[in-house]
């Protein structure tokens, strides 16, 4: 043949350049069909909808609070008075809060946990694995209260009388234990789906390594699992918490509903758990115009705080959220 | 301070029966680097091996008539073969084909399935596996498994879980510290992370943490090392790493290792076991099992025809 001719650029072949990428991935809307530009557009509009009035319950209480709130609010309790400002504050209430809060959380957590655990690494007999989740799930539908007339009935039985007053023996059955307690089980299923959630995303190829480096399975719970499992872990206690503080009916059928403090006997702190008491959201209805203080610019005061403490749960879930996905996680 | 590298030659652990120092068993085969001179060619593109003959064969496990089924279903059907430490036995079939489940049986993870029933006998030093509890068999026979699955923790502490009693946390750092770097070492992964042991370990590369892995798996001290297909996961780099480790350990433990790759097998196997269907159709060193293969099957199937 004759003498090679210099290689034009290939237009085509294995050394031809690569076709020009489209410039837009995204598809675009301009085929689609009217009802789906519709669907489209109405969940669009739900989701702004939603959000706006989510913006507008938190800036409206945020703005109704920062005018109402008054920082001595915060440190003196509810007392006796004519008007606004001879009535006190609520610092009764937010120390009931925070009681109920962590009791409740401090019972739904390891028993959550407990339940968990057994339900995904036990889990045997299957027949009562199946009841257990159904017991659970029972639980998270039945309304608070419902299981606050459940309690009293158990905690005015004679002999659980020592954890509220008993006067001539007759149990009056509210106090600080009894509504933590049921307020526990409002918090549970939560706790135990999160962690449960938490469990089950830990691939079964992980247990087995530490089973086969002669590793029991409760060392591997202990030392393995659960930690692996600490955000959910951590996600299902906020979650049963924000749940226990924002509960209104357990505390005004257990807790006895009074404005202070009322303790039994004089052992602290049991004198106090033992007592009658309130909480925010339990003063942010009596002071609201349709409660018996009708004190309505407290109730704001109050349910700003209580906003407050649910935000800050929901901003430590995210942080616990963002700090486990630094931590890596295997691939699947 | 006790060194933190093995003494060469690598000291025998644990040899079964007193008294009786149980000899080399088999002759090391013979090496031919290359597949030429077979008799029945197998078609089989040979790999270079990267090992050479192994200085010393001891017959460590015994598998005898081994038969594994989940439910109705037979995976693995009446096998027996030995596992000698000092050389790498390497099990070789189609996916489905029951070796995973065999490498299981050799420390009782197969148990854990509940479906799951075995019958035939496994001996470890003469002893059935039956007989020994399974925490401590499972500490002398370790296992790396296919993903690299390193816990989330430090890369000290991934390590220091394995030293430690069960679920205690006893045991200061400090102490623990000579074991951990050894066993580092040993996985050849201690010059990379000695700086970085208290980084999350699940941070490393894919290769670092399959070295991480059987670092794990040797610091329990094991007779004998349990690789699933240890570098499926891995790039062509980490795979040489991993295999030249692989290698190395033959002296110090049986290594077993089950993989897809032929290729790998003829590199750093030095017995090779083909299964097909459950059954182990034909058992033999690497290289002839490669290069002149006795059963048709393993003829089609070390050549590509089917997988």
């Amino acid at each position: 043949m004759g003498a090679p001719v210099a290689t034009p650029p290939a237009s085509t072949g294995p050394t031809a350049a690569p076709p020009k990428q489209p410039t837009k991935a995204v598809e675009g809307s301009a085929t689609w069909q009217l009802s789906d530009r519709i669907g489209l557009a109405i969940c669009w509009a739900l989701g702004l909808l939603f959000c706006a009035i989510a913006v507008a319950i938190v800036v409206y209480l945020l703005i109704q609070g920062l005018t109402y709130l008054k920082l001595s609010m915060l440190v003196t309790p509810a007392t006796a008075g004519f008007s606004q400002s001879q009535t006190g504050g609520f610092s009764d209430a937010l120390i009931g809060t925070l009681i109920v809060g962590t009791m409740g959380i401090a019972i739904a957590l390891p028993v959550g946990i407990a339940i968990a655990v057994w339900l995904v690494e036990y889990g045997r007999p299957a027949g009562l694995a199946r009841i257990t989740e159904s017991t659970i799930e029972a639980i998270a539908g039945i309304p608070s209260i419902v299981l606050a007339l459940f309690g009293t009935v158990i905690f005015s039985s004679t002999a659980l009388g020592f954890l509220s007053r008993t006067t001539e023996g007759i149990v009056f059955g509210r106090s600080f234990f009894a509504a933590s307690t049921m307020l526990s089980l409002v918090a549970l299923p939560l706790v135990v789906a999160s962690v449960r959630e938490g469990l089950n995303a830990i691939p079964q190829h992980v247990r087995e390594a530490s089973y086969a480096v002669g590793k029991t399975k409760i060392a591997t719970v202990r030392r393995i699992l659960l930690p692996t499992a600490r955000p959910q872990v951590a996600t299902g206690a906020m979650l049963g918490l924000g749940r226990i503080i924002g509960d209104t009916a357990i505390i005004v059928v257990l807790l006895g509903a009074t404005q202070n403090f009322a303790p039994v006997g004089s052992t602290f702190p049991l004198n106090y758990l033992r007592g009658a008491g309130t909480t925010l959201t339990n003063f942010v209805y009596e002071a609201s115009p349709t409660g018996n203080l009708n004190q309505p610019q407290k109730a704001y005061a109050a349910a700003f705080v209580l906003l407050l403490m649910v935000l800050a749960l929901n901003a430590a879930v995210d942080v616990v959220h963002r700090r486990a996905r630094k931590a890596g996680t295997w691939s699947h | 301070m006790e060194p933190l590298v093995t003494p060469s030659p690598p000291p025998i652990r644990r040899l079964p029966l007193e008294g009786s120092a149980p000899a080399t068993e088999v002759a090391p085969p013979p090496v031919s680097t290359n597949g030429d001179g077979a008799s029945a060619p197998s078609g089989f593109t040979a790999a270079k091996r990267s090992i050479s003959a192994p200085q010393f064969s001891i017959r460590r496990m015994e598998i005898d008539d081994l038969s594994v089924s989940y439910a109705t279903r037979e995976a693995v059907k009446s096998v027996s073969m030995p596992v000698r430490q000092g050389e790498v036995l390497s099990l070789i079939g189609p996916s489905g084909c029951g070796k995973t489940t065999l490498l299981r049986s050799l420390n009782r993870l197969t148990e854990l399935t509940r479906t799951a029933t075995l019958s035939g006998r496994i001996l470890l030093d003469d002893i059935d596996i039956r007989l020994i509890e399974p925490t401590l068999l499972r500490r002398r026979v370790t296992m790396v498994f296919q993903q690299p699955n390193p816990f989330p923790m430090s890369v000290f502490d991934n390590i220091a879980y394995v030293l430690r009693e069960q679920g205690s946390r006893r045991q200061r750092k400090k102490a623990l510290e000579p074991k951990v770097h050894s066993a580092l070492e040993r996985a050849g992964l201690f010059e990379e992370v000695k700086d970085n042991l208290d980084h999350p370990a699940l941070r490393l590369s894919g290769g670092q943490q399959q070295r991480l892995c059987i670092a794990r798996a040797l610091a329990a001290e094991p007779e004998v090392l349990l690789l699933d297909e240890p570098c499926s996961a891995l790039d062509p780099q980490s795979t040489q790493v991993i295999e030249d480790l692989i290698v190395k350990l033959r002296d110090d433990v049986a290594v077993v290792i089950v993989t897809h790759n032929l290729q790998q097998a003829y590199r750093i196997a030095d017995h090779v076991a083909f299964m097909y269907l459950g059954e182990l159709v034909e058992y033999g060193s690497a290289t002839a099992l490669f290069n002149s293969p006795r059963e048709q099957r393993t003829r089609e199937y070390v050549s590509g025809a089917f997988g």
